[in-house]
């Protein structure tokens, strides 16, 4: 087995066209989103994608940003770090990256349906949410008696 | 014993012993055979065109004439499996490595795509070969329990190859150390059966071909 | 703030929102590579889940593994991992040391006795009655086994702790064994590899956490959700395999095409772990991506298994009986020829003939 010569000058540098480096997951992941947006246009069923499963060439996940790229809406969420949704150029085709605080991808999901789950405001949320609404209230109407 | 050390013995011990014993058992054969020699001929010998022992080794590679006609599956049949063994064993990259592991020599391989067309072929007709031995009376008057185990001792390492290379059957770990253990079977019992026709079968044809000229027949 | 509370409890203490609670638990569903549907569920059994206690043991081991864990690339998971246990004992993470450390641990076991869980790194040597690796003047078989007697599962992290690893490579100096080769009534998880992913060390905690039981094992006891499949299986120069374009040597043509390291010694056929879907360093790479063939660090006896730069269809040792065969084979051959020149003689000189079937016999 030949080992590189002792030279680091003599090993001639290669860079590659991410571009075009492809084993075939972009088709196939193209497919099977097609097939779950046909279910989500028929039946209402929504689909979800974990990307971090996949075994993805170099330069293929950029592809994959490229093949599906941006529609009309993008959206941020601020918890325990910033999360970042797109609707892709096929609508109900939504990319949802969550990051940690640190700027780390903790999960890289394609979401097939009317709106990814993420962006509902939970109904436990929003009776905190009202909790916090009537007692501001409450404060409100006591110095307004007060002041009266 | 679990797979990976069952796959790591039959990658070190197991191929130790099995080509200590092949080429124990080769060398003796070759040797106890070829030092028996022959009751000296001591008549003149004749000399015809075409008789030697050299045509001999040749002509043998077609069959007689009528042969053909009469078990045309046996030259088929036996011409294919034996080109497709040749091609997988000596032109696979994996094998190569192993060559290449054992003396250092190594060569460019053939597409795996090739390899597996030629690993169904060379099954499909050492099946075909086997069922041809069963169905014709004479032929299964004439076999015995050596034949058929030459049979399997030959099938089973291409048979395991290709369900390792294609992941069927069995984990992988599993299948490639069943696979190497059939190779290593078949190393062990080929100089003891007539698979020794590897080493024996030129000079067998020359022997014949040379003793025939002697007395002006070309065979 | 109890150290026991509910998960639930402590973060809406917190001040988490249930949205951020909910993207948790995705990526909590991500990282045990269940569907990532099932983060719902996840949420609903983890907003009641208390917090276990947990004891780390480290044994004989490069703390490789302890590293792997704490480099881990998400840090906030990995706090809200350590949010969700208490780390009773831990000797690289702990504050405390000597006496007091020991007392902490003697404490957890008490309190909770029968239900913390056993974590273990480092194999167990076992020779001369294991005096090579001793904690606090005890060895640590003598600790390993009183440790496990109130455990509820035992996690084996590394390959040193689920198989014996290195230390117990030829010719294992110190007779180092697995856990499971000790512990025999207590379930055992085997999380191995030389080091684990980290995202598959906290993926089994979160797993365990979540839903109170150990997920679905394989035969060697590691988690089939990870080690279900071959690096071969999911590696993405498959297609070059499958081509038969094999890379020669470091650094040719065929190695700059990023094609198959099967000729350069790749075990990636015969090895069980995520590294070519989950891949290190937050999904960067992984060895094969970056030009070396796997090594086999999670299969048992990977250290035995052959040189790391021989193919697999390549012998694994050198072969030493050949030549001795091939002299005796010889003698043997030479014997019988001797032999039957004897036999032929004899029946020459008793003007008898002799055939084949004579020299047989």
């Amino acid at each position: 087995m030949k080992l590189p010569g002792n030279n680091l000058k003599d090993i001639p540098v290669k860079t590659d066209n991410a571009e075009e480096y492809s084993v075939g997951n972009i088709r196939a992941l193209q497919a099977e989103i097609a097939a779950c947006l046909e279910k989500l246009a028929e039946t209402g069923e929504t689909g979800i994608i974990d990307l971090n499963s996949l075994p993805f060439a170099p330069g293929e996940y950029e592809q994959l940003r490229q093949a599906l790229g941006q529609g009309e809406v993008s959206a941020r969420i601020e918890a325990i770090g910033p999360s970042e949704i797109i609707e892709t150029r096929y609508p109900g085709v939504w990319w949802v990256t969550h990051y940690n605080v640190e700027g780390d991808i903790v999960a890289d999901l394609i979401e097939i349906s009317w709106i990814p789950e993420i962006m509902k405001s939970q109904p436990d949320d929003i009776r905190t949410g009202l909790e916090l609404l009537r007692a501001q209230l409450d404060d409100a109407l006591i110095n307004d008696e007060v002041q009266q | 014993m679990d797979q990976e050390l069952f796959l790591t013995w039959v990658r070190s011990t197991g191929l130790d012993i099995a080509v200590g014993i092949f080429v124990l058992g080769t060398l003796w054969r070759l040797i106890e055979i070829y030092t028996l020699g022959h009751k000296p001929d001591l008549a003149v010998p004749r000399h015809r065109t075409g008789a030697s022992g050299l045509h001999t080794m040749f002509r043998r590679s077609v069959p007689p004439p009528g042969m053909f006609k009469r078990s045309a599956i046996s030259y088929v049949g036996g011409y294919i499996f034996h080109i497709g063994l040749a091609i997988i064993v000596f032109l696979s990259a994996q094998h190569i490595k192993l060559i290449q592991g054992l003396t250092g020599l190594s060569w460019p391989n053939l597409p795996s795509q090739f390899i597996d067309a030629t690993a169904v072929v060379t099954l499909a007709t050492m099946l075909m070969v086997l069922v041809d031995r069963i169905n014709n009376p004479v032929k299964r008057f004439l076999s015995t329990f050596a034949d058929y185990g030459a049979w399997a001792l030959t099938f089973l390492p291409v048979l395991t190859g290709y369900l390792a290379t294609k992941h069927l059957l069995l984990p992988y770990t599993m299948m490639l150390a069943l696979h190497i253990l059939s190779v290593e079977l078949l190393l062990v019992f080929l100089p003891f059966t007539k698979l020794m026709h590897v080493f024996t079968l030129w000079v067998s044809r020359w022997y014949n071909g040379d003793t025939n000229s002697r007395k002006g027949v070309p065979v | 703030m109890n150290d026991h509370d509910t998960l639930g409890e402590r973060l809406a203490q917190q001040g988490v929102s249930r949205r951020a609670f909910l993207k948790f638990c995705t990526a909590m569903a991500s990282l045990m590579a269940l569907p990532p549907g099932s983060a719902n569920a996840i949420a609903e059994a983890l907003i009641k889940a208390k917090r276990p206690s947990v004891i780390w043991l480290s044994f004989q081991e490069c703390t490789g593994c302890t590293e792997s864990l704490t480099r881990s690339y998400s840090p906030t998971l990995e706090n809200m991992i350590f949010d969700m246990i208490s780390l009773d004992y831990h000797h690289t993470l702990q504050a405390a040391s000597g006496y007091g450390a020991e007392k902490s641990r003697q404490d957890a076991m008490e309190n909770f006795f029968g239900k913390y869980l056993l974590v273990v790194d480092g194999s167990i040597p076992l020779k001369d009655n294991g005096i090579y690796s001793t904690i606090a003047g005890r060895t640590n078989l003598d600790l390993l086994q009183d440790v496990a007697k109130g455990a509820a599962a035992v996690i084996a992290v590394g390959t040193c702790a689920a198989f014996g690893g290195i230390p117990n490579a030829k010719p294992n100096p110190t007779g180092a064994v697995a856990v499971s080769n000790i512990i025999k009534d207590k379930p055992i998880i085997n999380i191995s590899g030389c080091p684990p992913i980290p995202a598959v060390i906290t993926g089994v905690l979160a797993h365990y956490l979540t839903f109170g039981s150990l997920p679905e094992l394989d035969e060697l006891g590691r988690p089939k959700s990870y080690y279900g499949e071959t690096i071969h299986d999911r590696c993405y120069r498959r297609p070059f395999y499958d081509q038969g374009k094999f890379a020669k040597s470091f650094d040719d043509e065929g190695a700059r095409n990023g094609w198959c390291l099967f000729e350069l010694g790749c075990k990636g056929p015969t090895t069980h772990n995520a590294c070519a879907t989950t891949k290190w360093n937050g999904g960067t790479s992984f060895p094969i991506e970056s030009g070396h063939g796997c090594l086999g660090c999670s299969e048992p006896h990977f250290w035995d298994a052959g040189s790391f730069y021989s193919a697999l269809s390549m012998p694994a040792s050198p072969l030493k009986l050949a030549t001795g065969g091939a002299v005796a084979g010889a003698a043997v051959g030479i014997g019988a020829s001797v032999a039957n020149r004897m036999k032929k003689n004899a029946a020459k000189s008793a003007h008898e003939t002799s055939t084949i079937a004579d020299l047989e016999k």
